[in-house]
């Protein structure tokens, strides 16, 4: 009962924050860097920062996260951070060699106000960026947005690569916004199924999910290439999968370089992902693969099979915007009934509104929360039980203290396995999504059943 | 052909007018049918009080503590004299928090609430900023894609020529890789010795020019009281042809330097060659 002071009151709380269900900018950025092929992310601050993002990208991931930083001490602060970059870029391309060093802020470096585009211009114009190599930068401080803001930042920040020649390229971007290796795997593929021809950035399959060879490399295999950014510029379209993640970037490239963008919800669950195989066969100019519609059906037989299971269980859930837009959907039309949603990102009353939207109907009361932290999802549960709780790992300890049903998922997951290299996008993803839905519910109902009741088929 | 909007900065010394010469100038500009904005970068939030009739204004800062992320654009803007449209950053109490962190935070948040916007037709955006650019923060506006054109204001007095000079340091750095410049001096006269002389003398050594010479007047003061800029108040006065003519030199202004900073001997020197001059 570590959360036993947890009262069931639910007061008015302007200036505190319990336990977050959100975390800092630069993880976000870190992340979305690794996605790069032959990327070093370097932390523009104090060191602490930087070894915190890496630790925890790591334990999530449980890959190796390198990272540099530019090690700011009081006189970096007090003078600026400017020497300490210009130093670390000469160094890093000297030592290490990545082919981009993805530069983001940190708390301090924005709030002495170092200028960071200012800086890469004199990196530049100094001869300290070796040819054919680059720098990339986002500013990301932590006291605004989330890591989910900080991703956007970064994936944002590519598009400086991007280019526009006269010739098009007959591809189509896909920016996949924050979700596991796994997943982005599973988007290509399904992609590829369709006939399209993508290019995805940021894209982390193949580099935190990669195999044990026997040997370390520093930049593993995987990741979006500098040739791939830039000929994005030469695409057809974008795909971008999440508002909140990955429509900046998006709208930036449409600016730039004129390749109109579409932003769709992440496909998890069946309905959103219909959406994302409709866009890609309408962009493709071909019929649905029978493959996905094998998949598909797959997925609804399991619906329909298991609905009883499902009907009217409540839950409650918490993660990032962008992803619980698409699994609340999800658990809807499944007729279940997600009652507490919280995400701790500063999300707005967009958010607010298409979560009302999603739940209008299902019959019970929905408590929802932007900028909200597990605490208040802790009290909203204690005064309305739920069947399932779905959140990051820090769900755990209010899983344990209401003796809910847990089932993880998000990020962090930092004490369970698979996530990395199981989706839980497309129609695959549906599936898994749903066993481990049932799983957890069945778990529930044996270990609750009396020996009368203890049935062998369910 | 959509209109250039410029983006203008003044800066200069505390105290040594610059909220009320850009509130002036800017009445003359709007006098002339130009759109204007002015964005007040000082925690005092008093960069409009003459364009609304008094501290009328909600910060940007305040608008964002009170009222969270979700702000828009006509919460924190209003509409002074002449149509100027007007913002103030606003910002801690003395001695607390970080008033350079505030102008950082309130320009993106103008930025991204589009107050920039082709649509909304401007012709200018002042910046009015606090002081002497004592740190990142107050660089803000002076960073690429910001502010293009930097007017400083100075008179003859030594230290508001030490500021001017420093204030030229920081143009230089951002200037390296920016397009920012420095588009002349306004001398604002405290009646110093040969001082129309020397602030020419001073812009020379700089690069750039004194765009204008402001003499004193106490109808400056008598506007100032009635919450008003002098054209506002009095468009008759002589003083607010002053003005005008500030106001028509900045808009006919071709001439946008890289400022060379003096060398404080250097500086020290002019200072004892014009004031010397009058003590014979």
């Amino acid at each position: 009962m570590l959360l036993r002071h947890t009262p069931k009151e639910v007061v008015d709380r302007k200036a505190l924050m319990i336990n977050p269900a959100k975390t800092c900018q630069p993880i976000g950025a870190m992340y979305a860097a690794l996605g790069i092929h032959g990327c070093l992310p370097h932390s523009h601050g104090s060191q602490g920062c930087c070894a915190y993002h890496r630790s925890t990208l790591t334990r999530h991931y449980k890959e190796p996260v390198s990272a540099s930083t530019s090690s700011f001490t009081e006189g970096a602060s007090v003078f600026g951070g400017q020497a300490n970059l210009m130093q670390a870029i000469n160094n890093i391309f000297t030592v290490y060699e990545p082919d981009v060093i993805a530069v983001h802020t940190t708390c301090l470096s924005e709030t002495i106000g170092d200028d960071l585009p200012q800086i890469r211009k004199k990196a530049q114009s100094e001869g300290k960026i070796p040819e054919g190599k680059y720098v990339l930068g986002a500013s990301t401080p932590s006291y605004s947005g989330s890591h989910v803001t900080g991703f956007s930042n970064m994936v944002k920040s590519m598009i400086d690569l991007s280019e526009s020649t006269d010739v098009k390229n007959g591809k189509v971007n896909i920016i996949p916004g924050w979700v596991e290796p796994s997943d982005m795997e599973e988007i290509k593929r399904m992609a590829a199924l369709t006939g399209v021809d993508t290019i995805m950035f940021p894209d982390t399959s193949g580099v935190l999910n990669g195999p044990m060879t026997g040997e370390y490399k520093m930049f593993p295999d995987g990741g979006t290439t500098i040739e791939e950014l830039k000929s994005t510029g030469d695409s057809i379209g974008t795909l971008a999968l999440g508002e909140w993640c990955s429509a900046d970037a998006a709208r930036t490239l449409d600016k730039k370089c004129k390749v109109p963008c579409k932003v769709l919800d992440m496909p998890f669950g069946l309905k959103a992902t219909d959406r994302f195989v409709d866009t890609m066969r309408t962009v493709a100019g071909v019929s649905v693969s029978d493959e996905l519609v094998f998949e598909r059906g797959q997925l609804v037989d399991m619906i329909t099979d298991m609905h009883q299971y499902f009907y009217k269980k409540k839950v409650a859930i918490a993660g990032d915007p962008d992803q619980l837009i698409s699994m609340v959907e999800f658990l809807v039309s499944i007729d279940m009934c997600p009652v507490h949603i919280v995400t701790g990102s500063p999300a707005g009353k967009k958010f607010i509104k298409r979560m009302e939207e999603l739940t209008e109907g299902i019959g019970c009361e929905v408590n929802i929360k932007a900028k909200g932290d597990l605490f208040t999802l802790h009290q909203w549960m204690k005064n309305e039980p739920v069947d399932l709780l779905i959140c990051n790992t820090y769900g755990k300890y209010i899983a344990r203290d209401e003796d809910t049903p847990f089932l993880r998922w998000g990020f962090p997951i930092l004490d369970r396995q698979g996530h990395q290299y199981f989706p839980t996008v497309g129609y695959k993803g549906g599936l898994r999504m749903l066993e481990k839905i049932l799983s957890a519910l069945m778990d529930r109902m044996d270990r609750d059943a009396d020996d009368a009741k203890f049935e062998l088929v369910l | 052909m959509a209109k250039v909007m410029r983006k203008v900065a003044i800066y200069g010394k505390g105290g040594i007018g610059k909220s009320t010469t850009t509130q002036n100038t800017v009445a003359g500009l709007a006098e002339m049918g130009r759109k204007v904005m002015i964005v007040g970068c000082d925690p005092k939030a008093d960069s409009t009080r003459l364009m609304l009739g008094g501290l009328a204004q909600k910060s940007v800062l305040d608008t964002l503590r009170e009222e969270g992320e979700d702000v828009e654009l006509d919460d924190i803007r209003k509409e002074g004299y002449g149509g100027v449209l007007c913002v103030e950053s606003g910002g801690p109490e003395p001695g607390v928090g970080c008033a350079g962190r505030g102008i950082i935070t309130s320009i993106n948040m103008l930025e991204s609430l589009g107050a920039y916007e082709e649509s909304e037709g401007l012709d200018y955006a002042f910046y009015d900023v606090l002081g002497d650019v004592v740190c990142g923060g107050f660089a803000m506006p002076i960073r690429d894609g910001k502010a293009q054109e930097i007017y400083i204001v100075v008179s003859g007095e030594m230290m508001a020529m030490y500021a001017a000079n420093n204030i030229s340091k920081g143009i230089n750095k951002f200037a390296q890789n920016g397009s920012v410049r420095l588009g002349g001096l306004i001398c604002n006269s405290r009646m110093v010795d040969n001082e129309k002389e020397m602030i020419e003398k001073f812009a020379e050594k700089l690069g750039t020019h004194m765009i204008h010479f402001v003499p004193r007047h106490n109808d400056v003061q008598r506007a100032e009281i009635n919450r008003k800029t002098v054209i506002d108040w009095n468009s008759e006065a002589e003083q607010a042809d002053e003005y005008r003519a500030l106001a028509r030199a900045i808009d006919e202004n071709e001439k946008f330097v890289i400022p060379q900073p003096m060398e404080i001997e250097e500086l020290e020197s002019l200072l004892m060659e014009f004031g010397l001059m009058e003590a014979v």
